[in-house]
């Protein structure tokens, strides 16, 4: 197929990507992967970030809103569910490294798949009352309850209220890899396997039984039900599988940042994952991924307006959605016209 | 644990009809441009904290008022706090009509999906609160007391102080005065037509900007009316107090029945109440989580609110 126009970027990658034989999409990914491994190398280069580290914003903010909004856009990308409470399944995963890390023997690795099912089962809680609801109410629902947990962590002694959770133990040495607070390399490629398998998961899934699934509820719930399909089965397992992912950064983030406090899971991380799935494109992978890229590496970079820098934040998001409605890589347009229609309706 | 609950019930009710109230005018904010727009306004509560200092420039730096300067007494009182009360209307009304140009109108136009729309209004809100931390240093701002907090009386065992009293009246004044806008006037009758059918409503020769416009200004000057009584009650301000009171202005507003004035009215006089007495038997950090608990509830039962008639039925 002849490439029309180069400025459309995903159109571009998309024809790059299909047109390649099988050896050569493999090779395409072990170089970008590859690529992306190196970027911690990176740090001399204009990439640096002045005043924060280097390594340390690759790890947080870029890695973990990339890992998030994946996550998020599995929620609101795929099934169209609008989610504004999404960070307390991040809370929920970080409060227990905490917890655990700190009262228990157990490590990072022996406590990710307890944080992950306690996110997962928080989200299953909260998606079978609520996920009947559609639309804006869902969205006032869901913030309520990202509000809840931050409110009962701020305000309960096993959490140690507002003090937070200090000393939570880092993650025991992968052989050579060894796990350090200045040197935060090994922290960014754990961050990007994670971000590997969840793409490899939605890309799975997208292309099975769920993923179409999602697909029509997104579409239009009613037809979707009407043809047979059990939407709110489906809508739970997309809630749950954000959550899971969520919880996952959430054990991450803890058992990096060694000190978790109720502050950290305000409104505002919800609704800057949300931006980072709309300023990308929503729906679309490699959108949310170059959208949470920019939106968590822009702030870090522009320090050097220090004060001014979450201005320049606010202003980019308003002009970039003016301009670009469907954010920098949008889906699809056959998917993006039934988007449309459904707007106007 | 209901003790204090039950000893003071009447200074606990009053001050929660108080509280009330200003969540009733701010959550107009949100229920009138969510009726016309179907979309959340995210930056009323940006809109609230910039009517805020509205008022504090009005007695600090037009009337000169300092922290230690003493309290206005006759007609310069009416004075301070009627231009008090204007210029906080006219600030946030303005800075509603500029989000409304800013983030809304061009999306609108092009008629793109509504999260688009959502996160530019995050944007601007993001601008507004950020303009304004860096004008403020971070610091809170303290506002000079102009009305002098007298004790009136009392109502079994209830003291009537005076902000209290005429932040009751003077709210439930610019309600009704604002109610009865939407009912009798002829843009009002356009912003009602607008929010049952936009098509409809278009066909029949309603400028459709122009009743958007208004909407953000009827809000504005709603929400800058309770950003007034706000400062006249609480007397502080910093850059992020839209936050709080944005949620739970919010909340009342689903709560009443989202869309819908009257709603407003009532899940604002609602929320003030149950924040009230809440803090006063569970502790005032537990405030908010009933709130949100009592939210959650209500959208699951009710989904269109507690007092609000079916909003889906009247526009369908």
């Amino acid at each position: 197929m002849k490439i029309r126009n180069y400025w459309n970027l995903r159109d571009f990658g998309a024809n790059l990507w299909e047109n390649a034989s099988r050896p050569k999409r493999v090779a395409i990914a072990l170089i970008s992967i590859g690529f992306v491994a190196l970027l911690p190398f990176m740090g001399a280069s204009f990439l640096a970030t002045p005043i924060a580290s280097y390594d340390a914003v690759l790890v947080y903010p870029v890695g973990m809103f990339v890992l998030m909004s994946l996550g998020l856009n599995i929620v609101v990308g795929k099934s169209g569910m609008l989610d504004l409470g999404y960070v307390a399944f991040f809370a929920i995963g970080a409060y227990t490294m905490a917890i655990l890390g700190t009262t228990t023997k157990l490590n990072t690795w022996e406590v990710m798949p307890i944080g992950i099912a306690l996110s997962m089962i928080a989200g299953v809680l909260l998606g079978i009352p609520t996920l009947r609801l559609r639309g804006d109410y869902l969205a006032i629902v869901t913030l309520g309850f990202g509000e809840i947990v931050r409110l009962v962590l701020l305000n309960s002694s096993w959490s140690k209220g507002p003090n937070g959770i200090a000393n939570v133990p880092m993650p025991p040495n992968i052989g050579p890899l060894k796990f350090e607070l200045e040197n935060q390399k090994v922290f960014f490629w754990v961050v990007m396997a994670m971000i590997l398998l969840t793409i490899w998961m939605i890309r799975r899934l997208t292309v099975r039984r769920p993923g179409r699934a999602w697909e029509a509820i997104r579409q239009d719930e009613d037809a979707a039900e009407l043809m047979g399909v059990h939407t709110l089965k489906y809508k739970i397992w997309s809630f749950t599988l954000g959550a899971a992912v969520g919880g996952a950064a959430g054990v991450l983030y803890a058992s990096k940042n060694l000190y978790i406090a109720p502050e950290m899971f305000t409104l505002n991380v919800s609704i800057l994952i949300l931006a980072c799935v709309v300023f990308g494109g929503i729906g679309n992978i490699w959108g949310v991924v170059i959208g949470a890229t920019i939106l968590g590496y822009l702030p870090d970079r522009i320090r050097f307006i220090s004060d001014a820098r979450l201005l320049v934040f606010g202003l980019v998001l308003v002009i970039v959605m003016n301009f670009r409605p469907d954010g920098l890589l949008p889906r699809k347009k056959r998917e993006k016209a039934i988007v449309k229609r459904e707007a106007n309706a | 644990m209901f003790e204090v609950l039950i000893d003071q019930f009447w200074s606990l009710t009053i001050a929660g009809v108080a509280l009330g109230f200003i969540y009733v005018l701010v959550s107009l904010g949100y229920t009138m441009v969510y009726g016309v727009l179907r979309m959340i306004n995210f930056a009323n509560s940006e809109i609230f904290m910039w009517g805020t200092f509205g008022t504090i420039i009005t007695s600090r730096d037009i009337f000169g008022y300092t922290q230690t300067s003493a309290p206005a007494t006759g007609p310069k009182l009416a004075l301070v706090l009627i231009s008090q009360l204007l210029m906080s209307m006219a600030v946030a009304g303005l800075t509603a009509v500029f989000v409304e140009y800013v983030a809304y109108r061009r999306l609108r136009a092009k008629g793109t999906n509504r999260l688009a729309t959502l996160i530019s209004a995050i944007g601007i809100s993001i601008v507004l609160s950020e303009l304004m931390r860096l004008l403020t240093d971070s610091r809170p701002v303290g506002s000079p007391r102009v009305l002098e907090k007298i004790i009136l009386g009392e109502v079994w065992g209830a003291n009537l102080r005076l902000d209290t009293i005429v932040t009751i009246f003077a709210a439930a004044g610019i309600y009704f005065l604002l109610e009865r806008f939407v009912k009798l006037s002829r843009m009002g009758k356009a912003i009602r037509a607008v929010s049952m059918n936009e098509d409809a409503a278009k066909l029949m020769g309603v400028n459709l900007n122009r009743v958007i416009t208004t909407t953000f200004l009827v809000g504005g000057l709603a929400t800058g009316a309770a950003a007034f009584f706000y400062i006249t009650v609480f007397e502080y301000t910093k850059f992020n107090i839209g936050f709080t009171m944005g949620m739970a202005a919010f909340t009342a507003a689903v709560l009443g029945g989202i869309g819908n004035i009257r709603g407003a009215f009532y899940g604002g006089l609602f929320l003030g109440l149950l924040e009230v007495y809440a803090s006063a038997v569970l502790g005032t950090q537990w405030k908010a989580v009933t709130v949100f608990i009592v939210l959650v509830l209500v959208l699951l039962f009710k989904p269109n609110g507690l007092f609000g008639e079916a909003v889906q039925t009247t526009r369908a």
